[in-house]
């Protein structure tokens, strides 16, 4: 069967899995993916298969995540941690260039490109849907982002369908998810049982075909694709959150007076996590470090938040003062304005704000909230 | 070297235990660079040579504790063209800023054996307390890179690049797991400022405020959340009566959790 990637899905034993590491580094890529650290699973670069979560899931509420053991040997069975692959795109601190004197006038050295090919093993439908919310910030307008540009057109996504729901997902909601649909090179479905652990692959990419080329796979038995089919259908009908949608955008236009922004400042600690671990946040700030001589200067960006007071800090003062106005730019941004900008819903329905917030605030109930108009203080109802 | 004279550069150590002047020395890397630049001119930690003012830039170190230092931080401040503080002591009053919580006359005699020789105020308050301050470095001790910062900033005659953002930026940038979400370890990170580098979160800790409030602080909503991870009012009280007690946030949020009942 070597060499017979194109076409239907494929079946690879799970025995067979670390085959499947080797065809990716044939194929020239370093492999980044779930692995267990510091009580999350996070994304870093992966050795071999042993260094995927084998057994391990999270349980997720708003402002709680804890790891926990399965019961069985899955490598894929969580859904998704505090982390995203934002990260190896566009990297939380980043050299842009340098500038050096040179006699009265000065040169400008750009920022080497890290040539590293990165294949991004455990995607899931929502993060493949952050991707290209992500791909229209940076590189869909006039300005494309260089750093951006040149780490995306290296990157292979293989994607893995959720087996299982989180306690705050609500892919469903946003129409992203469980299933994977576009923007994958490999999607991956882990069948469990019945029968042995094994792995549905589909190549739809020519990438991903390759890829897939190199490896011992067997035509996939149509009963296989029925499973995963289940498997998706599974997860998405037990999704831990859900969020009303229809005429997001006009009712946040206009319940900007509506007394639960007040409700959810007094609780917002304008920490900045739910914009850290959001895989579409995508604001920066940049500074200049020079050196003590004064002979270089290198401009740094780093990430950024719209919860800062010093984001909008402009002539010495900040515009956005008070916590509501901040944790209303943010929300009407990321469900209303976002489509104005670009032409797609910020929020991607992963949940990852609500686990990591320290304090539990859940955007779904904020907006179900702001659907109930507020109760009038100078009339009241007859009994 | 050019022949235009180096900026003066003068440390000052007020009640305080030191170790924001070992940051300076511990540039050991940029010390001779720096050097190069600024002329350390008064530096009693370094060198007992002592050039006498005016300075270009006086660091300050410690809290003031005793009238006789009341005065004297008037006298750095009449001979200093820039003053920046360094450290939690300089800014908020540091540890012993405890004793504004307190009756020091009760701690005069519990403590020393002669009490008669101990000359003290009844509080302990940051510089800018007794005098302008330009710029104000957080910190127990403060951060090498920030002095750095400050330093190279004052010589360049720009703005330094000291964000008052929450310590959770800095976390989340460094790839840290957050220690509260994860792990139910409370963590004064969401309330304090960044500039440590998230130091103890990194280190599976929480984070224990030494860089005191961050720029816009919720202090009701963090006590909240502290009572529901499981931590009784004396405790609330106590993580925030640290280095920080007498920042006014960090103060008002121990005050608060003093006012409520022992027992939940």
């Amino acid at each position: 069967m070597v060499g017979s990637g194109a076409g239907g899905p494929r079946s690879l034993p799970r025995e067979e899995f670390p085959a499947f590491f080797e065809a990716l580094r044939a194929e020239g890529y370093s492999i980044v993916g779930p692995t267990v650290r510091d009580g999350a699973i996070v994304y870093d670069r992966l050795e071999g298969v042993d260094d995927l979560p084998i057994g391990w899931t999270d349980r997720q509420e708003a402002g709680r995540y804890r790891l926990e053991r399965r019961g069985d040997r899955a490598l894929f069975g969580y859904s998704v941690g505090p982390f995203t692959w934002k990260k190896f795109l566009f990297p939380a601190r980043e050299r842009l260039f340098t500038i050096s004197r040179d006699g009265p006038s000065f040169s400008v050295a750009p920022e080497p490109t890290d040539p590293t090919r990165f294949a991004l093993l455990g995607m899931r439908a929502c993060e493949l849907a952050g991707l290209d919310v992500t791909d229209r910030v940076f590189q869909g307008g006039p300005v494309v982002d260089p750093g951006y540009s040149a780490r995306r057109s290296r990157i292979l996504r293989v994607a893995v369908q959720c087996g299982q729901a989180g306690g705050t997902c609500f892919c469903v909601s946003m129409g992203t998810g469980p299933g994977v649909r576009d923007g994958a090179d490999l999607v991956l479905t882990e069948i469990l049982e019945p029968g042995p652990h094994r792995f549905l692959f589909e190549a739809r990419t020519g990438a991903g075909t390759s890829v897939l080329a190199r490896l011992k796979t067997a035509v996939a038995p149509v009963a296989d694709e029925r499973t995963a089919g289940e498997i998706v259908a599974r997860t998405a009908s037990s999704m831990g959150r859900a969020l009303e949608t229809e005429g997001v955008r006009d009712l946040l236009r206009e319940t900007l007076s509506h007394p639960r922004w007040d409700d959810v400042a007094r609780r917002c600690l304008s920490c900045t996590n739910c914009t850290m671990v959001c895989p579409t946040c995508f604001c920066s700030t940049q500074e200049e470090v020079p050196d003590l001589t004064g002979a270089t200067v290198e401009r740094w960006r780093r990430w950024d938040s719209c919860f800062n007071l010093g984001f909008t800090e402009l002539h010495g003062t900040a515009v956005r003062k008070s916590g509501l106005s901040r944790y209303r730019q943010w929300l009407t941004h990321k469900l209303g304005t976002w489509h104005d900008q670009f032409g797609t819903s910020g929020c991607i329905g992963c949940g990852r704000c609500i686990t990591w917030c320290p304090v539990g605030i859940d955007l779904t109930a904020e907006i179900a909230a702001l659907r109930v108009p507020p109760v009038s203080v100078t009339k009241e109802a007859p009994r | 070297m050019p022949a235009v004279r180096r900026p003066r550069l003068a440390v000052w150590k007020f009640a305080s235990c030191d170790g924001c002047q070992l940051s300076v020395l511990d540039l050991e890397d940029e010390l001779l660079a720096l050097a190069d630049r600024i002329e350390i001119a008064n530096f009693r930690e370094a060198s007992s040579a002592v050039v006498d003012g005016p300075y270009d830039l006086s660091l300050v170190e410690g809290s003031v504790t005793t009238a006789e230092d009341a005065k004297r931080i008037r006298e750095v401040r009449a001979q200093s063209r820039v003053l920046v503080t360094i450290g939690a002591c300089a800014t908020s009053g540091g540890i012993q800023a405890l004793r504004n919580f307190a009756d020091v006359e009760e701690y005069r005699r519990a403590v020393y054996a002669r009490p008669e020789y101990i000359e003290t105020l009844a509080t302990s308050s940051g510089i800018a307390e007794h005098v302008p301050v330009d710029l104000e470095l957080r910190g127990c001790p403060i951060s090498k890179a920030q002095l750095l910062e400050a330093v190279s900033a004052f010589l360049g005659q720009r703005a330094p690049n000291l964000p008052n953002d929450s310590v959770c930026i800095e976390c989340k940038r460094r790839g840290n797991v957050c220690v509260v979400v994860a792990h139910g370890t409370p963590c004064l990170g969401p309330v304090t400022q960044a500039g440590c580098g998230a130091i103890c979160p990194a280190f599976h800790r929480g984070c224990y405020g030494c860089f005191g409030p961050q720029g816009s602080p919720n202090i009701p909503s963090f006590l909240a959340h502290a009572r529901d991870l499981g931590l009784s009012a004396p405790e609330i009280r106590r993580v925030f009566r640290t280095f920080n007690a007498n920042a006014p946030a960090f103060r008002v949020a121990s005050e608060s959790a003093a006012a409520e009942p022992e027992a939940r």
